[in-house]
This record gives C-alpha cells, sequence and structure tokens, in this order.
C-alpha cells in the first residue's frame, strides 16, 4: 500500500488563498486505508477550510467528491461536472493520484493535500512500515523475504554494515537493523549460505527515465 | 624478514611491503580539516614521520564535511610520506568514486581503504542524500577488477589501470557476531588485501572475533591489522560504550580510565599493552592507531610500544 501523511491544514490554506471555490478530491484506495484521503478525511478538510475562512471574513466554496481511485483516468473522469465549475483542486490522493488529476484537468491547478511516503504494510492500528521502495530489481530470494534496499538505511546488499548493534540500525534505536533481520530470517529458514554470497552492484534503474510497463495482452491498441 | 619479490606485489606501497615481508605494521590516521587548509595535516605528519608505514586520511569522517581525503593523500606524498586513502560509500556513486580513484592514482596514491561509510543523518547535513550506490563489497569488487583486469565496473577497458593495494575495515563489535568473519571473507573473496578493524576496546571479544578469523583462515589470505585508540578521557569511555553504534567497550577499560590519577597517561599505557597483547595474536599482521582528535599521542605510543623505528625499503 502507498502510506501518505496529512499535511498540515495552515500549508493548505497558504495553497489555496487565492480562491473562492475549491474542490477537495479524495480516492477511496490506500489512502482511505491509512485514513488519509478517503470520503471522511475530505469531508474534515473542507470543514476545517470554511471554518478557517469564514474566521478571516473571506468566505470560500468548497466542493467534497471521493471516487474509487485517482491512478486510473476512468475514474478521474467522475470529477468532470465539480472540476469545471471551481477554480482549483485539493487531492488527497498520493502524488499518482495528484499528477495524473492535474493533467486531466489541466489549466485548473492541482494543490497536494498530503506528504506521500513510502510503500508499506500496516503493522497495527495506526502503524505503517516502509517495506519496499520500487526498485524494480526484486532480491528478496537472496534475503529471506526481507528487503535490503527498502529496510537497510544504507541500502547495503552485501550484509550490514559496521553500525549494526543489537539488532538495531546506527540511525536510531528505534530502527531494526534490515540486515540483522535478514541473518534471523536466513537461520529460521537455513540459509544462512546466502549470507555469505557476493551480490553485485545494483542496476538501480533499467530504464532511461521514468519507466513503463506494458502489457501487450492488455493494450486495445495493436500495431 | 620475508624476502620480497618484487614482481608479486599489487601495489608496491610501503605499507604493501612492509606486510608482505612479514613485518608488524604500524599505521597511523589523520582527519583533515573543516576547512580549507593543511596545516593540521603538516603538523601531525611531522609527528608521524618515521613512526608509522602509512597514514589513513579519514573522508568526510561521521558525515562532517571536511578536506577531501584524496587532496590530504596527495599533499602527504608531497611531504614524502605515504597516505592510505579512505574512500565511503555515502557520498559518491559508482562514477565519481571510480573517477576519483583514477586521479588519487595518477598522483601517487597506492593504498585504498574501503568503507560504507557513516550514515548522514549524524554528520552536518543531516537532510542530505545519502548516496550508497554501492556497497563497501562492491566497492573492493570493483577495484580488484579496475587493478587486475584493467576494467571498469560497467566492463569497459581502462587502458591504465590503477594499481592500488586495496584495504577494507571490518568491526568485530558489530552484530550480528556471528557474520562478521563471514563478512570479512566477503570482502577478501571481492579483493581485499589488508584489513583494519574497528579500535578495540574490548580485546576479549577481538580474541574471539581472531578465533573464527582463523577457522576460515582468512589470516592467511588479507593482513589483518587491529584497531588501537587511545582514549583519554573516562567520560569519553563512557559515551563510546552507552552513544557509540557497533562499539563494544569492556568494562574494565573504562574503570582503568576512571581510577587512573592520570587518564591521559593511562590511555597511552592501554594502548601501548594493547598492541603487545595483538602482537601476540596469530593472524595480526600489524596495527591501525587511529587517534581521532588526539593525532600528536601516536609517536609516544609507537615508540613505548617498540614499533619505533619503522623499516624502509
Amino acid at each position: 500500500m502507498i502510506v501518505v501523511e496529512n499535511k498540515p491544514v495552515e500549508e493548505i490554506l497558504q495553497m489555496i488563498a487565492p480562491y473562492k471555490k475549491i474542490l477537495i478530491a479524495g480516492c477511496y484506495g490506500c489512502v482511505t486505508v491509512c485514513l488519509a484521503g478517503g470520503e471522511k478525511e475530505v469531508g474534515l478538510l473542507a470543514s476545517q477550510i470554511r471554518m478557517a475562512r469564514s474566521k478571516e471574513g473571506n468566505e470560500i466554496e468548497v466542493l467534497e467528491q471521493t471516487v474509487e481511485r485517482q491512478c486510473d483516468k476512468e475514474y478521474l473522469l467522475k470529477f468532470q461536472d465539480n472540476a469545471r465549475e471551481v477554480e482549483a483542486i485539493v487531492s488527497l490522493a498520493c502524488g499518482i493520484g495528484i499528477q495524473y488529476l492535474a493533467e486531466i484537468y489541466e489549466p485548473i491547478p492541482v494543490y497536494p493535500g498530503v506528504n506521500t511516503q513510502f510503500l508499506g504494510a500496516n503493522r497495527d492500528i495506526g502503524k505503517w512500515e516502509e517495506f519496499c521502495m520500487a526498485c524494480g530489481e526484486c532480491v528478496l530470494d537472496k534475503t529471506g523475504g526481507i528487503c535490503p534496499i527498502a529496510r537497510c538505511s544504507k541500502h547495503l546488499l552485501n550484509g550490514p554494515c559496521g553500525g549494526s548493534q543489537y539488532g538495531k540500525c546506527e540511525v536510531s534505536k528505534d530502527v531494526d537493523c534490515g540486515w540483522h533481520l535478514i541473518y534471523e530470517r536466513l537461520k529460521a529458514l537455513g540459509q544462512l549460505d546466502k549470507m555469505a554470497e557476493f551480490i553485485p552492484a545494483k542496476n538501480w534503474h533499467r530504464d532511461k527515465g521514468p519507466r513503463k510497463l506494458v502489457k501487450e495482452e492488455l493494450t486495445l491498441e495493436r500495431d | 624478514m620475508k624476502e620480497i619479490n618484487p614482481e608479486k606485489l599489487k601495489a608496491g606501497s610501503n605499507l604493501e611491503k612492509v606486510l608482505v615481508s612479514g613485518q608488524f605494521a604500524c599505521t597511523g590516521e589523520i582527519g583533515p580539516p573543516t576547512y580549507a587548509s593543511f596545516d593540521v595535516i603538516d603538523k601531525h605528519a611531522e609527528e608521524m614521520r618515521g613512526l608509522v608505514d602509512s597514514i589513513n586520511f579519514t573522508d568526510n569522517q561521521t558525515a562532517v564535511v571536511r578536506l577531501s581525503s584524496w587532496a590530504a593523500s596527495v599533499h602527504l606524498i608531497q611531504l614524502g610520506l605515504e597516505p592510505n586513502l579512505q574512500m565511503v560509500c555515502r557520498d559518491r556513486n559508482r562514477l565519481a568514486m571510480q573517477s576519483d580513484l583514477l586521479g588519487a592514482y595518477a598522483l601517487g596514491v597506492r593504498n585504498v581503504l574501503c568503507l560504507t561509510g557513516d550514515h548522514q543523518a549524524f554528520g552536518n547535513h543531516p537532510g542530505c542524500k545519502g548516496v550508497f550506490d554501492v556497497d563497501s563489497v562492491q566497492l573492493i569488487h570493483m577495484l580488484k577488477r579496475l587493478r587486475d583486469d584493467g576494467c571498469f565496473e560497467c566492463g569497459a577497458e581502462c587502458k591504465v589501470p590503477p594499481k592500488f593495494f586495496i584495504g577494507c575495515a571490518e568491526n568485530p563489535f558489530g552484530d550480528p557476531f556471528e557474520f562478521r568473519a563471514i563478512r570479512l571473507e566477503k570482502k577478501i573473496e571481492a579483493g581485499a588485501d589488508f584489513v583494519q578493524t574497528q579500535c578495540i576496546l574490548d580485546m576479549e571479544r577481538f580474541e574471539l572475533f581472531m578465533e573464527k578469523v582463523r577457522e576460515r583462515g582468512l589470516h592467511k589470505r588479507a593482513y589483518i591489522c587491529a584497531g588501537i585508540m587511545p582514549v583519554k578521557s573516562p567520560r569519553m569511555a563512557r559515551y563510546m560504550q552507552t552513544g557509540v553504534p557497533g562499539m563494544l567497550v569492556s568494562e574494565e577499560f573504562c574503570q582503568r580510565l576512571e581510577k587512573a590519577e592520570d587518564p591521559k597517561a593511562e590511555a597511552v599505557e592501554i594502548s601501548v599493552e594493547y598492541i603487545k597483547r595483538c602482537q601476540q595474536i596469530e593472524g595480526v599482521a600489524g596495527v591501525h592507531i587511529m587517534a581521532v582528535a588526539w593525532e600528536s599521542i601516536v609517536p609516544t605510543i609507537v615508540k613505548k610500544a617498540g614499533l619505533a623505528p619503522r623499516p624502509t625499503f
């Protein structure tokens, strides 16, 4: 899941200061699951904005709408009616949704209502943890299913650095050493020999520039 | 003293000759200044002249901006001494690393110590982007290929390859402990010729580590130099015991400094004693004295430990 965090309302108020009518666009995807950008949060942010602006004597009209996913054009088109009416949009989707929305509704300005954080798992209620950095070249087979790119602070591929102690990372006692976790897992799996294998320098970007994935069997247009 | 076959030397550095000849090596270290002058390097280099086989220059140690390790190394060569250029993976990608190393070699640098580097969060630019394009094992491998196969990391040919004596660090005090000797083996497999360990402030743990090293025969495949650090105050020792990640400091070590009337003199005593103990450990080929922010004490320690004068070739 993509984990996001709400931006402080003050920051959003500053972004929308020039406008009298805006739309807050929510998403029922990841941001709803991590309680930052679903229908409820759209409503909450809308009220906060109305109250703040009313206090200043500078009323604002705020429309609210949430769609299934902002990373799909099909769903983004559902904003059409509301988007036409407003001067600006604040999106509570992840960075993908914000950008896609902005592209589709150009020249209406779209502002981010959240800070997109990472790809993570839900550990417990209200607790998320980064698991993957979408590097495009998975090494989980070599590391007991624990990612050294995402879970080692230095993205090391050949074991822990000299700062690993008592299972913790040198960066903070609150951070587990990713390689210590890998060591323990490989030991439990009876695969400790994998720790001795040399992993060569990583190909950080296989493609030139932003990555694209095309599954020919799914595309409608044929050459 | 063993006979040196010059044709078998990998880089021909003074440090390599000392180690290959089977003499107990002794190296020093200088942290370059945080300003644009060689003044402290000049001072400490003169103090250490004739008392160490080569001098390490740290590379933005603790992630704090300092005068560059390669510039300090080249300057030392101009003073007629031998540097050991430290390079960390935190600040450069593989392009910059190889480029800096070609330049350093062309200017006379022959020893390189490959390190991961402290995390950027510790330093004076905590918001900077840590590079870590390659890790220390991959850096060693890259340098070995460059030297022995004459090709860059990408496989392209390097017409005049830099013939470095390749070093690595290992921390016997980090965890998981059982992995530390395996990790050292990985570095030796990748191409490390010599090893400088993290400073020893817990001799028992170090001896245990050396046992694991000998079990794997690693001491026969690379020269292992033990890290020695004179710690001049009991407070600093306690801080290293509790506040420095990856360090183990024995209770005995702290208490000796705490009970000493003159902690500085005691620090020298302990260092000398540790050097002598290291000389007795099978597989230890030398010592690396890291007197962080107390470089001026190195001559005293070297002389007291009976390591002066140093061999010449």
